[in-house]
């Protein structure tokens, strides 16, 4: 695969996850259980979408074709997304949407301490960058899985049901492809095998503070970050994200 | 004659930040370069977070007071690297910011001092706060709530 093209993929990859994450956790704007948290998931949000801004902006500059962020956001369909399924799937409860969030912000944490050592220095510094505002969003994330996890029966019980739920989605973070390879090659990023064994350490450490029990399966649902199958959901997110672009392209105010 | 690069700070040191206003964006540490190329001026601005809302607002403000001064040769680059830390905080900024109500940061991660009443004595209500730049706290002693300037 030429290198040009496997990176391309490779900054949707990154730059597809923070923007579904982040318009996911955006939904809970105005509805979450107390107004510290709305603020809160408010703000991560917010650092999701700057991170894609910034992710998106140099995949539309190494692609070429004059697309900027902007452009690859509201104007691709389902087909060229590229972000792990884990993302796109609903919030459920406040318990659901902060598992989800503590098990891809342990994954970006340490993904983006590898890629803080890219050969490609555009894709060190945004990720030197986002890796300030990941680690600070795995601090919060973390803590509050081991607050409801370790708390009532109910807010326990809720938490169990969330990380059976999700737990088949985190496999597909370290499943490689003809892009990843082309990038480890070029030392541009890590083999996404690799951060596996991290990945397990930060997680067993918190669930089990957490009084919560990993499943002991390794089966995983894939086809998010190659495009290849994406959930239902994702076309339900795409289409209250970019209703206004696709009503009024070009639209700027 | 083109204004020197000392006057030039001088001039950014009095923009306000849009959102903590008594703070300017010299004390906040994301002017990272003043430097004359010819007879354009080039202006380094780095982001504190990457989806801070404000940094358009500021790229205007810093071009809506160069020109004011007559600069009209003006291009203004984000820097992204280093990364913006609360290091740069300058200490007059940090010294604004408590008399504001606004606890500065501190490498323990948390507030001091309570910047009301002065009591370490305090309790974190939210990582987050009002901007991404800000943690709510709240003082058990006089009991008022206040925002934490985020170290990072």
């Amino acid at each position: 695969m030429a290198q040009d093209q496997a990176l391309f993929e490779y900054l949707l990859r990154l730059g597809d996850n923070t923007l579904v994450l982040g318009h996911r956790v955006s939904e809970w704007c105005g509805h979450s259980p107390v107004l510290e948290e709305d603020i809160a998931l408010a703000n991560t949000a917010l650092d999701l979408i700057g991170q894609t801004q910034l992710w998106l902006g140099l995949a539309g500059e190494v692609e070429g074709k004059g697309r900027d962020a902007d452009t690859l956001a509201m104007l691709r369909d389902i087909w060229d997304f590229r972000n792990l399924l884990l993302v796109e799937l609903p919030n459920g409860d406040f318990g659901q949407t902060l598992m989800r969030q503590f098990l891809f912000d342990a994954w970006q944490s340490i993904n983006l301490g590898r890629l803080m050592n890219s050969t490609d220095p555009r894709i060190a510094e945004i990720a030197a960058k986002a890796s300030k505002e990941a680690a600070y969003h795995v601090e919060r994330s973390g803590d509050t899985v081991v607050g409801l996890g370790d708390g009532t029966d109910e807010s326990h019980a809720r938490m169990q049901k969330a990380l059976d739920y999700l737990w088949p989605y985190v496999g597909e973070m370290f499943l490689s492809d003809d892009v990843d390879a082309t990038l480890v090659k070029a030392g541009i990023a890590p083999d996404p095998a690799s951060l596996r064994d991290d990945y397990d350490a930060l997680i067993g450490r918190v669930m089990d503070s957490a009084t919560l029990t990993i499943p002991d399966s390794r089966f995983t649902h894939k086809g998010g970050k190659t495009g290849k199958t994406h959930t239902e959901h994702l076309g339900h997110v795409l289409t209250s994200m970019q209703w206004l672009q696709r009503a009024y392209p070009g639209a700027s105010w | 004659m083109r204004p020197s690069v000392k006057q030039i700070w001088q001039w950014l040191d009095d923009v306000p930040d849009p959102e903590i206003p008594v703070i300017s964006l010299v004390d906040l540490g994301i002017i990272r370069g003043v430097e004359w190329r010819g007879d354009t001026l080039e202006v380094a601005v780095t982001p504190t977070y990457s989806g801070c809302p404000a940094t358009s607002i500021i790229n205007l403000d810093i071009e809506t007071a160069l020109r004011g001064h007559g600069i009209d040769k003006l291009e203004i680059k984000r820097q992204l690297s280093p990364p913006w830390t609360t290091d740069w905080l300058s200490d007059t900024g940090r010294e604004k910011l408590q008399k504001y109500g606004i606890a500065p940061p501190t490498a323990a991660g948390g507030p001091a001092a309570c910047p009301n009443c002065g009591s370490a004595n305090l309790n974190k209500v939210s990582q987050f706060g009002s901007t991404p730049c800000k943690a709510a706290w709240r003082c058990n002693d006089c009991l008022e709530p206040f925002d934490y300037f985020k170290c990072i």
